[in-house]
């Protein structure tokens, strides 16, 4: 009805919308046909259309560069996983088992539990080889040792916290401080969103626990609310207040979404509040994400094979049938899904938990990867894995254990732009220190925010009299990691 | 405005009518770099104290009837544009009560009010609504945000905490309208003015809203020192209107402040225990007074019936003194990798803090050069920093000590050590036996118990000593003394290691089931057959220290006391006495702050360094207490006291506090305020929309131009807004308006703003009369689900006991918060979570909230109850009751339009409900049986019909809209 409706400033069409309601009405109700669908249509304005009426910050954006990834699954190993029984194979840590560290290594060094002289431990696991770029990878993850080429590991992860909830929150939002926005915030601000009818950030968590760092770690901070992340559920109502209360069934909700919307659509005409159409705008997204949301989380619909794949079972709330529904939201539109798995605070039972974790995750993780490559969403899909911090070579309790460690940590990258079958950076002989190509939380942040196509010290929002941004006033884009 | 990219202007319009300052990819704000004022940021207008501008002449003499009015008109015509002109009576009422009280007119009020058109019928309301109690729950939720309120610790536990006498002190603060200098200088140093009230206390809470990290591992000064910069942080944004927290790692950006003048400011708040108080309500503080009283009367009596009680105590007192074994204080270390954290304090003593596991034993371990121990001692000691005052680190400041053991070994030869075999225990106070309480419950099936003393060394874990003495006598020091079968004798000295078990908390370490000690001190005595001195040791301080003729009354009421108890001939008295205790009331714990007094062990004052870019682990050069150099000047008699940084904050020469305070006050009723970065008036933040009019605000708060007005009287500057032509201006938008000045800024028409997530819930639980409109006392436990408050949505299973009776419909504003878990329905509609302090709410309109409010229990109970009343009260024909229920929900009627889409709706269901399509009483009632108690000639399908009619109404935009 408006042509080129996109070249049009939203409020304009606002008020175009509802000087054209308010003499259709008439039309319509001198003609006896009712505000049907076809005026609903003109003014929410159609998913092709992309920009309906009225405040809608989620609109779908481009970014200022070119973006090699359009999306992001974010698997978040809350607890922080050891890095030296999964990724950093250390053999001399095996020759200093049960020894002091030197001297030098614990210079200034601050340790959240263990005493200063807790001696080394070596790696609990074995090592091997995989794929053509022999990435080195535990004989715990034989999963993901099998995708060993689709994935860029890093060794030389370091932080600023040792404690979990400030840690997972400067993992999430750039800063130790609360209310910040997170980085799954950030991405929904810079790209808005490509779904009608779903979040375009969603959260899981599949842990034992809950994350440390609560909502804040997929909070909007001072963003508009918009943009917090969406916390789903694996079992029962997906999102809060999804279903009809009791006694309405879905034509009853149609019904009084109808009268609602007349009488809101009488209100804009006299009032013309566009925020009022943006309103009606959220009632029939809320109406579509009744039927869309259950859909899309009903995973018994996937073949006998693919839930093998994962090790998902329908019914089943587990990071397994988290990661093959991260799969069904990316296909959908969702921006970003972030899975937060709270398991990996091995201060002791360190051998049975990593055993346990892995079980859980390892099998979903490569099967995500592969999933999502045979799909073609690989390529502009970037898959993250890792945690909050990393554990200290030096053991805590008997020989089992190791404390939280902020100076090495490792994770791994997939997909969207990210170099496949690489292992950048290195840590020094006992994994205590990285030392080669050095990745801080804000050189991760940085180049995560490249790869969807902005410079991370322009992606801004101005609050307080400062531009803020996700990576503070640090970062730096990790080159080695793009993909050539 | 402040948009400089061309590309994102469309879609930067569209984010509603906040008009966030927003900058996209356009490169970095410009500004210099290193701190060091420019010379333009020195003449920043904010940094000059307002003076008060003269009224401006505008062409049009007829619409201005308030010095408001004329600023605003002022600034129309020069952008050649005319007010709205006055909005309809009805939208104007529910305006004003949105406003004010947050809850929607009833029809009795929409009638009075309508039908009275005389002016003095818009000055009633204003006063009428000014004056109700319910303005202050409205307003204090503003000042609340700012003040980061919530009722949980955040971070991964995020416990609960006891903060809710501050809370209920913002309420009543704004009702009285205190004074905003003093409103700002109790709540950052009530505790430091001259006797200072309980209630002055309680508003030091307002310091205490900061996080808190207690996560196993958490170092407790790192926190601590987080906290400070919270702190800090929250009195710029909220008090002052300047980013002070922008110079905590290096110089500020862009405004003239120093890194060093960061930490100048931060020296007046380092030196304090953030500490807890019991707090009582007006009826218990009533009841208090009365008892002590009596108590008081019931002494005297004794006084004066004993005329030679002087002597009499004096002689006690005399045989008493000098009467107790020398005790050599042990110097232990802990010793453990897991566990609490601890300050160890110049006199030996120990205090326990962060990660309290519930049940655990934490080692200690000491040299002891004494050849001989015929005793041991454990103290247990008062300390600001614990619950209520301590001894212990439960909530009410309790400890339950289950076993007391100790190793001792030789120094000279370490294999050699005996476990010492305890004979015997006394203390001065036990409580008598009882079982442990349901909150530390451990889901075992033992049967745990607390009391004698003697169950610390009874080998049994499940027995403990406990030293509860009730209300009103519970924090207080105590004392145990545990004798060894025989000395525990090593020529050389030993080393003693000690463990204290501590296993009578509850089973969740994540919630408030702690049991542990608080502060104490081990100390060791040669001598043998010894028993806890049964003096408490205030008596005994007093009459060891304190010679007769410098004591003070307190100081002789208390040996009076305790002297009085020993005589047997005052046994009656006494009774009594002990039965008025028993009725004391319990009250409640509240965060506090207080002085670390500089005298005695815990108190000392550590100077203030600067953190090497902001680092807490980098302290540099040590600095003094001092205010920016840009601000006005702190008085020279200022000391480093909070009372001086609070004066000097509501100093009328400060140039941006009455401005800040003003402009909250414009932002919250008109959407943005004059200075649209409420938290931020320095260089960088936006120009002002009314500069003229912020400073005569501003003024005017300061020195009233009215008679009889009190200085910094916020209601004052409520009336002035209220009773501005330009507040009762139609918000109706025309699209050229729009284009025009889409973000309302010059206000030709009056906002029109979705209300905030509490009022939303407030007003829909009013509409349908389901509100219960209690003031005040502990936060409530509305419907949520269960599975948020359980893991792996929260991080430890958290309690949320849903209310089952009229609790369930309070106000919002009494809606437990939980950092990390916030309440979800507020948080859909963008209430902020306390992380931080938040001066400026945005809004956005999503999806979210429209499933919130058609499907959530308590939106759809209101429905069902709208419906109920009315097929009740609404009249005898659907058209009647249409409008019945219309009105409750808008204040007005519906025109034939609007009546007709509801009556179609209501025949629609009616139909399907008859159709059997759904259950009529499911719908109705939420429940499958058929509803009983309906009024004669409803049917359930008509009660169920009615009750999608109002599930409509409640979800409609106007219904939460402020027009």
């Amino acid at each position: 009805m408006i042509p080129a409706m996109s070249q049009t400033n939203p409020l304009q069409q606002a008020f175009q919308e509802a000087r054209a309601f308010q003499s259709r009405r008439w039309f319509f109700k001198e003609c006896g046909i009712g505000l049907g669908l076809a005026a609903l249509h003109s003014l929410m304005g159609d998913k092709a259309s992309a920009a309906p009426l009225g405040s809608h910050p989620m609109a779908a954006k481009k970014p200022p560069f070119r973006a090699r990834a359009k999306r992001v699954i974010y698997l978040f190993q809350a607890g922080a996983p050891s890095h030296l029984e999964l990724f950093d194979n250390k053999p001399e840590l095996v020759k200093w088992d049960g020894k002091l560290p030197p001297d030098e290594l614990l210079k200034g060094y601050r340790a959240a539990f263990i005493n200063p002289n807790a001696t080394l431990l070596g790696p609990k696991f074995k090592f091997e080889r995989h794929g053509q770029s022999r990435a080195e990878i535990s004989e715990i993850m034989p999963h993901l040792a099998s995708v060993a080429d689709d994935i860029a590991i890093v060794k030389s992860m370091h932080t600023d916290a040792f404690n979990h909830a400030p840690a997972q929150i400067l993992m999430n939002t750039g800063s130790q401080q609360f209310g910040r926005p997170s980085f799954g915030a950030w991405t929904t601000y810079g790209l808005g969103s490509e779904s009608s009818d779903l979040p375009a950030y969603v959260v899981f968590s599949t842990g034992g626990k809950g994350s440390s760092g609560g909502a804040s770690n997929w909070g909007a901070g001072f963003l508009p609310g918009s943009h917090n992340g969406v916390l789903f559920r694996t079992g029962g109502d997906p999102v809060l207040y999804l279903s009809n209360p009791k006694g309405v069934d879905r034509p009853l909700q149609r019904d009084t979404l109808d009268a609602i919307r007349e009488l809101n659509q009488e209100r804009l005409g006299r009032v013309g509040d566009p925020e009022i159409a943006t309103r009606i705008n959220a009632f029939e997204m809320a109406y579509r994400m009744q039927a869309s949301a259950p859909d899309l989380m009903d995973i018994s619909k996937e073949p006998q094979h693919m839930l093998d794949m994962y090790g998902a079972t329908p019914g089943k709330t587990t990071y397994a049938s988290a990661c093959l529904l991260a799969r069904r939201m990316v296909e959908r539109g969702v921006r970003f899904v972030q899975i937060f798995h709270e398991a990996w605070d091995q201060h002791g039972d360190l051998t049975r938990g990593l055993k346990n974790n892995c079980a859980a995750t390892d099998q979903a993780n490569a099967a995500l990867i592969r999933d999502l490559k045979a799909r073609g969403l690989l390529d502009d899909t970037l898959v993250i894995w890792g945690g909050e911090f990393g554990r200290t070579p030096m053991v805590q309790g008997g020989n089992d254990g190791r404390d939280h460690h902020p100076n090495c940590f490792s994770m791994w990258f997939a997909g969207g732009g990210i170099q496949p079958g690489i292992t950048v950076g290195e840590s020094d002989p006992f994994g205590f220190n990285a030392i080669t190509d050095k990745v801080h939380v804000h050189d991760f942040h940085a180049t995560m925010l490249h790869l969807l196509g902005f410079d991370h010290e322009k992606l801004t929002y101005r609050f307080q009299g400062r531009d803020f941004r996700l990576t503070d006033v640090h970062g730096e884009v990790v080159k080695k990691l793009l993909r050539t | 405005m402040n948009v400089r990219s061309t590309f994102l202007s469309v879609a930067l319009k569209g984010l509603s009518l906040l008009g966030p300052l927003l900058i996209l990819w356009t490169g970095r704000a410009a500004g210099p770099t290193n701190a060091v004022a420019a010379k333009s940021s020195l003449e920043h207008w904010a940094w000059k104290a307002p003076i008060r501008p003269s009224l401006p002449s505008t062409h049009d003499n007829r619409w201005p009837s308030t010095p408001i009015d004329r600023f605003i008109l002022e600034k129309l015509e020069s952008e050649g544009l005319r007010p709205s002109p006055e909005t309809d009576r009805i939208t104007l009422l529910r305006r004003i009560h949105f406003d004010l009280t947050g809850l929607p007119p009833t029809a009795k009020e929409a009638d009075r009010f309508v039908g009275d058109r005389s002016p003095s019928a818009w000055l009633r309301t204003v006063n009428e609504l000014l004056a109700s109690p319910h303005f202050g729950e409205r307003w204090g939720r503003h000042w609340l945000d700012a003040a980061r309120y919530a009722d949980s610790d955040g971070f991964e536990k995020d416990k609960p905490r006891f903060v809710w006498a501050y809370r209920d002190w913002i309420v009543n603060a704004l009702n009285n309208d205190l004074p905003y200098d003093q409103f700002i200088i109790e709540q950052i140093a009530g505790d430091q003015l001259p006797t200072a009230t309980d209630s002055q206390r309680i508003a030091t809470g307002f310091l205490r809203n900061s996080m808190l990290n207690e996560e196993g591992g958490a170092d407790p000064e790192q926190f601590r020192t987080e906290g400070l910069i919270d702190r800090m942080d929250c009195i710029g944004k909220a008090v002052l209107g300047v980013t002070i927290q922008c110079a905590q790692c290096h110089n500020h950006k862009f405004d003239p402040i120093s890194q060093e003048e960061y930490y100048r400011l931060f020296a007046f708040l380092n030196n304090d225990h953030e500490s807890s108080m019991t707090a009582y309500t007006p009826r218990e503080q009533q009841l208090r007074d009365t008892l002590s009283r009596q108590m008081h009367e019931i002494e005297e009596g004794l006084r004066h019936t004993t005329p030679d009680w002087e002597k009499s105590m004096a002689a006690w007192e005399d045989s008493m003194r000098g009467n107790q074994p020398k005790w050599t204080v042990v110097l232990p270390i802990y010793h453990g990798e897991n566990g609490e954290r601890f300050y160890y304090y110049e006199d030996g003593s120990i205090r326990a803090a962060s990660y309290a596991p519930t049940q655990w034993t934490a080692h200690f371990e000491g040299t002891n050069l004494l050849p001989s121990i015929g005793a041991f001692r454990l103290e247990q000691l008062t300390d600001p920093n614990l619950p209520a005052g301590g001894p212990g680190r439960s909530v009410l400041g309790m400890a339950a000590l289950t076993e007391f053991k100790v190793v001792a070994e030789d120094l000279a030869l370490p294999t050699n050590r005996i476990t010492v075999n305890f004979l015997r225990a006394t203390a001065d106070f036990e409580n008598a036996e009882k079982p442990l309480e349901s909150e530390f419950d451990d889901k075992s099936a033992k049967k745990r118990t607390y009391g004698p003393v003697a169950h610390a060394i009874d080998g049994n874990e499940t027995t403990a000593w406990g030293i509860d003495a009730g209300p009103g006598r519970r924090n207080q020091a105590r004392k145990a003394v545990f004798v060894p079968d025989k000395p525990v004798a090593f020529p050389a000295g030993m080393r003693l290691k000690f463990a204290l078990s501590q296993n009578h908390g509850g089973w969740n370490s994540d919630d408030l089931q702690t049991h542990n000690l608080g502060r104490f001190r081990l100390s060791v005595t040669t001598s043998t057959n010894v028993v806890a001195d049964p003096l408490p040791a205030t008596v005994r301080h007093f009459i060891e220290n304190i010679p007769r003729d410098h004591r003070t009354p307190p100081q002789m009421g208390a040996i009076f006391s305790y002297w009085r108890t020993l005589k047997p001939e005052f046994k009656e008295a006494n009774a009594r006495i002990e039965t008025l205790w028993k009725q004391w009331p319990d009250g409640t714990p509240s965060l506090v702050f207080a002085r670390r007094t500089g005298n005695g062990p815990g108190e000392k004052r550590a100077p203030t360094r600067l953190f090497k870019r902001g680092d807490w682990l980098k302290p540099e050069q040590e600095v003094t207490f001092g205010t920016p150099a840009v601000l006005h000047p702190l008085p020279v008699d200022a000391d480093d006291s909070r009372l001086s940084l609070a004066r000097w904050l509501t100093d009328p020469r400060s140039p941006t506090t009455a401005r800040v305070a003003v402009n909250r006050l414009w932002q919250h009723y008109f959407g943005i305020g004059l200075v649209e970065t409420s938290e931020d008036f320095g260089v960088q933040s936006a120009k002002p929309s009314h500069a003229k009019l912020l400073d005569w605000l501003a003024v005017e708060l300061m020195q009233p131009s009215t008679p009889g007005v009190a200085s910094w009287s916020m209601k004052h500057i409520h009336r002035l807004i209220l009773n501005s032509v330009a507040y009762r201006q139609s918000s109706r938008m025309t699209p050229a308006a729009f284009e025009r000045d889409p973000h309302n800024r010059l206000l030709a028409r009056s906002p029109r703003l979705r209300v905030e997530g509490e009022i939303v819930r407030d007003v829909v639980l009013s509409a349908s009369g389901l509100l219960n409109p209690a003031f005040g006392g502990r936060a409530v436990y509305p419907p949520a689900p269960a599975f948020l408050f359980q893991p792996p949505a929260s991080y430890g299973p958290k309690t949320w006991k849903e209310e089952s009776g009229p609790e369930r419909y309070r106000r919002s504003l009494y809606t437990f918060r939980f950092r990390s878990i916030p309440y979800p329905v507020l948080q859909n509609f963008d209430a902020p979570n306390g992380d931080s302090s938040c001066v400026r709410r945005l809004r956005s309109n999503s999806p979210l909230q429209a499933l919130t409010s058609l499907n959530e229990p308590q939106f759809v109970e209101a429905a069902q109850a709208l419906a109920r009343a009315t097929v009740i009260e609404g009249g005898k024909t659907d058209e009647q009751r249409i409008s019945y229920a219309f009105r409750r929900v808008l204040s007005r009627s519906p025109n034939a339009h609007e009546k007709r889409v509801l009556l179609n709706l209501l025949g629609r269901q009616r139909t399907r409900l008859a159709e059997g399509w759904v259950s009529a009483a499911e719908l109705a009632t939420g429940k499958t049986e058929t509803p009983v108690d309906l009024p004669k000639g409803i049917t359930p399908v008509t009660l169920a019909a009615y009750t999608s009619v109002s599930r409509a109404l409640l979800n409609l935009d106007e219904t939460f809209t402020k027009e």
